[in-house]
């Protein structure tokens, strides 16, 4: 599939993971790209979405039925087949709050090694505050996605992998109160239970919406390397994980690193918060320093 | 409306189409009339999506108002919902309403946790507001 030569996304060290709206205006209805809508609010699609595009609830869809966990191959397979996505297609996905949960889903998609996934620059509001159209109809149709082994390893974190990983590039990505522990959740958003409140030790604080600009696109790469490499002193080579409360926030983190950073080791601690901040006898830092590894 | 019908609304429904269901309550919620401005608008603070609430008793009679957004259709559907029944009750009814009321609709699970608190932090502050009112 072609890709998006615009000036800014051929700035990024993975331009085939960004498209702008204007690609997927030029691109609707092309054959061999599906789109994806995923969103905060669940009912937004159904108001109205981008011709073609399917709707991913990232609360009912892409989790375990009964773990903490993401879906099995069989069941990823499953989903897949049923929004009539094909292992070749290119899946194209954006969403509301600046592609927040477009960019988890696009995290879970890679879990399975789709590909060809790209995020859609400034989601469902640019989209719509460029005037572009929607429609209500939703696209019918199945394919037969293979069932493939998911791959963890390489871009997920686990909490003894974050134990051993403290003094290295650590991001937490949380709202600065959350992050000091004098909030032990978002504003606005209810506490969803974490015992104590604080950062793991020596994580910085830089939170996920700093990546982006106010019509919800991606800055710049020359700002972004700017907040996450020159004021960290992080180095390109080293290990990343990022984290934030439930793993949402921090896959955004996760794919400005990784693609349109190019960093070659970032892994999202899906854990995050609400696993670190119940986890019995683990140290904690609190306040605004990033504190010392224990 | 009673509370009894919505939660059938909702509950009769085949699951998959208990949010279409939210999405015309969302629809339907009524605008706040233009002499608004009199009304004394409170952010209900548990929702992830700005929506404001006013509370006005008049002669034991409860009326509400919600203000959200139309790019927040589940928090206007959840107010919507709650407009339907409880507006127009009397403040017995609205201090004595069912607190379990979510979860009889049947979407527990088909939302998130977070939205479930959202819609319970709005029947505390209409139930709080309306107990200061008839005070």
């Amino acid at each position: 599939m072609n890709l998006d030569s615009s000036e800014k996304i051929a700035g990024y060290a993975h331009p085939e993971a960004l498209v702008s709206t204007d690609w997927v205006a030029a691109n609707l209805g092309n054959h061999g790209i599906t789109l994806v809508e995923s969103n905060e609010d669940i009912l937004l699609y159904e108001t109205g979405h981008i011709e073609g595009a399917v709707k991913l609830d990232w609360h009912t869809e892409l989790n375990h039925p009964l773990k903490r966990d993401y879906l099995e191959p069989e069941q990823f397979a499953e989903l897949m087949s049923k929004k009539g996505i094909s292992r070749e297609d290119t899946v194209v996905i954006y969403g509301d709050r600046s592609n927040w949960w477009a960019t988890y889903a696009f995290w879970v998609f890679k879990l399975f090694g789709h590909e060809d996934v790209r995020i859609m620059d400034g989601g469902r509001t640019l989209w719509i505050n460029q005037g572009r159209e929607l429609t209500k109809e939703i696209p019918q149709g199945t394919t037969e996605y293979p069932v493939v082994p998911r791959k963890d390893s390489e871009i997920r974190a686990f909490r003894d992998e974050v134990l051993n990983h403290l003094g290295k590039p650590l991001i937490d990505v949380r709202s600065k109160p959350e992050y000091t522990g004098e909030r032990l959740h978002m504003a606005d958003f209810p506490n969803e239970g974490a015992t104590v409140g604080g950062h793991i030790p020596t994580a910085h604080s830089i939170p996920w919406s700093t990546a982006t600009a106010e019509d919800e696109t991606f800055l710049p790469k020359q700002d972004l390397e700017k907040i996450y490499l020159q004021e960290t002193g992080f180095d390109k080579g080293q290990d990343f994980i990022a984290y934030c409360r439930i793993g949402e926030r921090s896959s955004h983190t996760w794919f400005v690193l990784k693609y349109l950073l190019g960093l070659s080791s970032v892994r999202n601690y899906d854990g995050s918060w609400t696993e670190w901040g119940n986890l019995v006898g683990v140290p904690i830092a609190k306040g605004e320093q990033p504190g010392e590894a224990a | 409306m009673s509370s009894a019908e919505v939660i059938d609304n909702f509950s009769l429904l085949p699951e998959t189409e208990r949010l279409n269901m939210l999405l015309e309550y969302s629809e339907a919620l009524p605008a706040v009339p233009e002499q608004h401005d009199g009304f004394d608008f409170e952010r209900v603070e548990e929702c992830q999506s700005p929506v404001y609430l006013a509370v006005e008793v008049d002669n034991g009679t409860v009326s509400l108002f919600f203000d959200a957004p139309r790019e927040a259709p589940t928090t206007r559907g959840f107010a919507s919902v709650l407009h339907s029944a409880l507006d127009q009750s009397t403040v017995d009814e609205v201090l004595n309403f069912d607190d379990s009321f979510p979860d009889k609709l049947g979407i527990a699970h088909l939302i998130s946790p977070l939205r479930m608190r959202g819609i319970r932090g709005m029947i505390g502050r209409i139930k709080r507001l309306t107990r200061e009112l008839s005070e």
